[in-house]
């Protein structure tokens, strides 16, 4: 094995406890006034660090992507799973590990001082070494956030397209937040299919909780709205806010042919009269 | 070759589309329905869809021209039954279908060209 790092890892092995030592030192001083992790979980995460890198780097080159370093990658995924979860932010995740450089060389200043040149070509090969363990650490960080981002959209989808029956052979859908393609395709598909279910003869779209229509979003809306129309449904757009309308004209975009009302029990209402009414298409 | 079947009902035709429609029997039943409305004076179309689950522009079309050519020739038309996903297609593909009168079901279809076809007439009295 002539990776290279032999030596140090050699070095790390026999003065473990020395070095997890100076490490704590030095990361107990910015921790101090955070209150996510306490001492004694620090002080393990660390050790336990600790204990896989020498164990790995005993074992194997200093290729951190190799099979031998395996335990020590889980233990950093998990670690930066954890950390995730008690929501620090990537650059104190990382700074954890790379924290463990200014104590490592430190132990080699000290232990290797009789060889100069050793110290300088191990601070090489474990800053590399290192350095890829804690580039592994923010990757692994940003896609547990991203994980934790997409889960939260997928459950602000399921909430936001709540299809209410507000009476017989009325529907409404109230939606909140900014409209886009893929919401507006699965409020347009839980619509119709509503309608189907149901039987209803008049869905109201009220946009009370939409904070901005543009032409993008009225398009989205003209769709939903001709979709209803094929299938033999009337369609009611209501909850349009004064800035809306004044947008919606400014914009120029062309409701003509679409039903808007200014509130949901106007909507209602006129609603409840097509539908009591002896002709459909009144 | 097979067809769709046209049936009458009084002064409507019914037309419920039960097979996967392929262009020839578009073609034929535009033929077909052009010329029973025709010969009959029909003043109602019903055309139910409800069994249609895959469609093209060129079936969109279809649907458009047939109800412009029976309202040409003096007869309401209504499609009935059309499925979400079938509505959604159409849309995307920008066929929005403008001169067609549509409803939820063959039931409400019905009763909305019984009420039309009344209207015109105590309107022509």
């Amino acid at each position: 094995m002539t990776s290279g790092i032999e030596v140090g890892a050699r070095t790390i092995r026999a003065h473990q406890d020395e070095l997890l030592k100076t490490w704590l030192g030095q990361l107990q001083a910015p921790d101090a006034a955070d209150r996510r992790s306490t001492a004694a979980e620090v002080e393990r995460e660390a050790g336990d660090f600790l204990r896989l890198l020498s164990d790995c780097a005993v074992a194997d080159g200093a290729d951190v992507g190799g099979e031998s370093w395996a335990p020590l990658r889980a233990f950093l995924d998990d670690f930066s799973r954890r950390r995730v979860a008690k929501g620090y932010s990537a650059e104190l995740t990382a700074t954890f590990i790379f924290s463990f450089k200014q104590a490592l060389f430190e132990l080699f200043q000290r232990r290797l001082a009789a060889d100069p040149a050793a110290v300088a070509e191990q601070m090489w090969a474990w800053t590399k070494l290192v350095d890829s363990l804690g580039l592994h650490t923010v990757s692994t960080f940003q896609k547990s956030r991203e994980a934790v981002i997409a889960r939260q959209q997928a459950d602000l989808l399921e909430l936001s397209t709540p299809v209410i029956k507000l009476w017989e052979g009325v529907l409404a859908l109230p939606m909140i937040g900014t409209l886009d393609s893929s919401r507006t395709q699965i409020v347009m598909e839980t619509l119709l299919q509503r309608i189907v279910d149901t039987g209803s003869s008049v869905a109201i779209l009220d946009i009370t909780g939409v904070p901005t229509v543009d032409t993008l979003v009225a398009q989205h809306l003209m769709k939903t709205v001709t979709a209803i129309r094929l299938m033999g449904a009337d369609c009611i757009i209501s909850g349009i806010r004064p800035q809306i309308a004044q947008t919606i004209v400014h914009l120029g975009i062309d409701l003509t042919g679409i039903t808007t009302k200014a509130n949901l029990a106007d909507a209602l209402a006129s609603a409840m009269q097509r539908t009591s009414g002896a002709s459909p298409s009144a | 070759m097979d067809r769709i079947p046209i049936l009458r009902m009084g002064d409507c035709l019914l037309v419920t589309i039960q097979v996967d429609m392929h262009d020839h029997l578009a073609l034929a039943l535009q033929d077909d329905l052009t010329s029973k409305i025709h010969a009959s004076g029909a003043k109602g179309v019903l055309i139910d869809i409800s069994a249609l689950e895959i469609v093209d522009s060129f079936m969109g079309r279809m649907i458009a021209n047939i109800s412009a050519m029976a309202s040409i020739l003096d007869a309401r038309t209504i499609v009935v039954g059309m499925r979400p996903a079938v509505a959604i297609t159409l849309v995307e593909l920008g066929l929005e279908l403008p001169g067609v009168q549509t409803a939820l079901d063959v039931e409400r279809g019905m009763q909305l060209l019984r009420s039309s076809i009344d209207r015109s007439r105590a309107n022509a009295r």
